[in-house]
């Protein structure tokens, strides 16, 4: 078991003909994951290192039904993109694409919620999902993940890396690593993939790696409190940015009190979260917690 | 990531051009005018009638109490008033814009606002008739004079609701009316320019009962400035740091902090994870800078060189996890930084992930001067540390 992606995943991407996009596909492929397609419009007919390409998502889920969807395409065009898989009846949609406006978001979340409420949205702007030893979607470098029953959930890419690669240093392995990104509106949230967490049987231990700016992680630690039984190991980042500066992500402002690291912190040592200082102390509690 | 892409950022305005933005929705603003000298402070005074509002625009609060808002009843009283506010020092912003404006008479301060939300996920329409003070307070002390109404973001804001907001506000009975046309004209804003907020206090009523903001909060959503080429100009260029501005040009995340080591990392995420690493050393971190995925050898020079622009920057800390970033490509620039700007402070490597054993390989051949090679992130900021507080930290490795 995992969660999300697997061996049973079927992945089509858009943007599969772009430098970034047929880059990333083919290591997905080279990895083992289940390629079936990919999406450019204008260019249908083509195909990528053996791929199809089909000019809309309805026509690839007519010809090869893809269960996952990944965007790879320029900011402006990725919110249609995600739309148009939701509405062939992609099941699962991925959104690496970095840059989308907010609004676009918000119009992407709330369209989903209301019109085609079984898709599921990872991302935008996120590293993707790996499970190792089954499949990897996204930009996540597998080699530093091992197979194991360490589930992770993230909202930065290379702080993954960096939690991941010290689990798999001290012998340990991950069920699925899954990277939400750091957006104003993430299609989904810690508490959503925290449940499925929760439910796979891999996974014995939960990793949360959060960071400053919005109040996800707070929504986390009263999830977690009501709902969770496997331990969970927190890390946030940005305990020394300064007020009202932005660090990159959209997501990681802070204004007034509200979404910082220390009260995010506290929130889940609140609710029973262990939360490590640092990225190596994350993989020591969590080392610990396993053996 | 790559080319296509690049990290959100968001761009505050000054009150002048939010008020700009506003009058394009139909949101009544006094008639003003923005300048940058005392001559034409005069000429705008003249122009829109006394008495005047001199205000400073910049992008900090506590204008007023900082002696950046004065009245003016005549052309001398103009004159003495742009001439002590330009150039004035607020909270670290200097004033380098006046808006000269016609001074209205108030009746009573309102306060509304259209922000997202991101924890409902939905627009958020704020309204309360405790205007002209610090928000804040009012959602604190008195909630219940504080209106929050969610918005569904696919049908958006009708006439019908705004007209329950302003009336489950208490807003006096005869403005009811033009407090809904302000929240539409408002969200309309937030919507149609991208903004993530859109605020005005106070939203004020004047003694003929019309409803006009006197102030504005707006910041806009970079990643959507495409649509808007018209606001491109907007950002407040004369007070940015120069070092940020010049990062902004070359595409790199960059920010300025108060300390005197010098920080590089990729990604967002592992970058703010190495200032808390950093501090909890006892450094004091002197910047953030992300130089993202997929960096190469130039994008790796042009941030040493950023970094060393900073005369505070006492020490540097390298810290990569490689996933698209490649580590050889990160030495191949330092050593290439090197060769071109010898710098005179101590780096410290960290180099793990894709490449990099071929990239710490690099480094050692090169022996670079005053390079210290680190394995761990913990041990790098630690090394760091020290050196900046001017210790010697021994042999390499």
């Amino acid at each position: 078991m995992s969660v999300l992606v697997d061996k049973n995943t079927r992945l089509a991407v858009a943007g599969i003909t772009g430098r970034e996009g047929s880059f990333h596909t083919l290591n997905n492929k080279r990895y083992g994951t289940n390629v079936v397609g990919g999406v450019t419009p204008g260019k249908g007919g083509q195909d990528v290192e053996g791929i199809p390409v089909f000019d809309s998502w309805a026509e690839a889920a007519e010809s090869v039904q893809p269960n996952t969807a990944m965007i790879f395409v320029p900011p402006r065009f990725a919110a249609d993109s995600i739309l148009e898989a939701a509405a062939a009846g992609v099941e699962l949609v991925i959104a690496i694409t970095e840059g989308i406006p907010a609004h676009d978001e918000l119009r992407v979340y709330n369209t989903l919620k209301r019109d085609h409420p079984s898709t599921r949205l990872i991302g935008p702007n996120c590293p993707g999902i790996l499970s190792p030893g089954k499949a990897n979607v996204g930009i996540i470098p597998a080699s530093f993940f091992k197979e194991g029953n360490v589930g992770v959930v993230s909202r930065s890419g290379t702080l993954t890396y960096q939690i991941g690669n010290e689990i798999a240093q001290a012998g340990f392995g991950c069920s699925s690593i899954v990277g939400i990104g750091g957006d104003p509106v993430p299609g989904s949230s810690f508490v959503d993939v925290i449940e499925l967490f929760e439910a796979d049987q891999q996974t014995e231990l939960i990793v949360l790696s959060g960071e400053i700016g919005g109040s996800a992680e707070e929504e986390a630690a009263e999830y977690i409190a009501a709902h969770v039984r496997k331990p969970v190991v927190a890390y946030i980042a940005g305990f020394t940015a300064p007020a009202g500066k932005q660090m990159g992500h959209a997501g990681a402002i802070v204004s007034g009190s509200a979404g910082t690291a220390a009260a995010k912190a506290q929130a889940l040592e609140a609710k029973g979260v262990r939360v490590g200082r640092t990225p190596t102390e994350v993989a020591e509690i969590a080392v610990t917690q396993l053996r | 990531m790559g080319s296509c892409v690049r990290v959100p950022r968001r761009m505050d305005l000054l009150e002048y051009q939010g008020k700009q933005l506003f009058a394009r929705h139909g949101l009544r603003v006094s008639d003003g005018k923005a300048v940058t000298n005392v001559k034409d402070a005069i000429a705008a005074a003249n122009e829109v009638g006394y008495p005047v509002v001199v205000k400073a625009q910049v992008l900090i609060g506590g204008r007023g109490k900082a002696g950046g808002v004065k009245l003016a009843a005549d052309e001398d009283e103009a004159e003495e008033h742009a001439t002590n506010i330009l150039g004035m020092d607020i909270h670290g912003h200097t004033v380098r814009t006046l808006w000269i404006e016609h001074a209205s008479d108030i009746a009573t301060e309102y306060y509304a606002s259209v922000l997202l939300d991101r924890s409902a996920k939905q627009p958020l329409v704020m309204f309360s008739v405790e205007g002209g003070v610090d928000i804040e307070e009012v959602a604190e002390q008195t909630p219940e004079k504080l209106i929050r109404h969610h918005v569904d973001a696919l049908d958006g804001l009708s006439r019908e609701e705004a007209v329950q907001i302003a009336t489950d506000g208490k807003a006096d009975a005869d403005v009811i009316e033009g407090v809904a046309d302000a929240l539409v004209a408002l969200y309309e804003v937030w919507l149609q320019e991208d903004a993530s907020l859109a605020e005005i206090n106070p939203l004020i009523v004047t003694p003929d009962r019309e409803v006009k903001a006197l102030d504005s909060k707006v910041s806009l959503d970079d990643n959507a400035l495409y649509r808007h080429p018209e606001n491109q100009e907007l950002a407040d260029k004369e007070n940015e740091d120069p070092i940020e501005r010049r990062a902004k040009e070359q595409g790199v995340q960059y920010v300025k902090l108060d300390g005197d080591i010098g920080i590089l990392g990729n990604g967002a995420g592992l970058v703010m994870s190495t200032l808390d690493v950093v501090a909890q050393a006892g450094g004091r971190p002197a910047n953030f800078l992300d130089a993202g995925g997929g960096s190469d050898a130039a994008k790796i020079k042009q941030a040493v060189e950023l970094i060393l622009a900073n005369d505070a920057v006492k020490a540097v800390l390298f810290n990569i996890f490689g996933g698209i970033t490649r580590c050889d490509e990160v030495a191949k620039g330092l050593i290439a930084a090197f060769d071109d700007i010898k710098p005179s402070v101590p780096f410290v490597v960290r180099l793990d992930g894709t490449n990099d054993v071929a990239g710490r390989e690099l480094l050692q051949e090169a022996a670079l001067p005053n390079v210290h090679a680190a394995r761990t992130m913990n041990e790098a900021a630690e090394k760091v540390v020290a050196l900046a507080a001017g210790k010697s930290i021994g042999a390499d490795d």
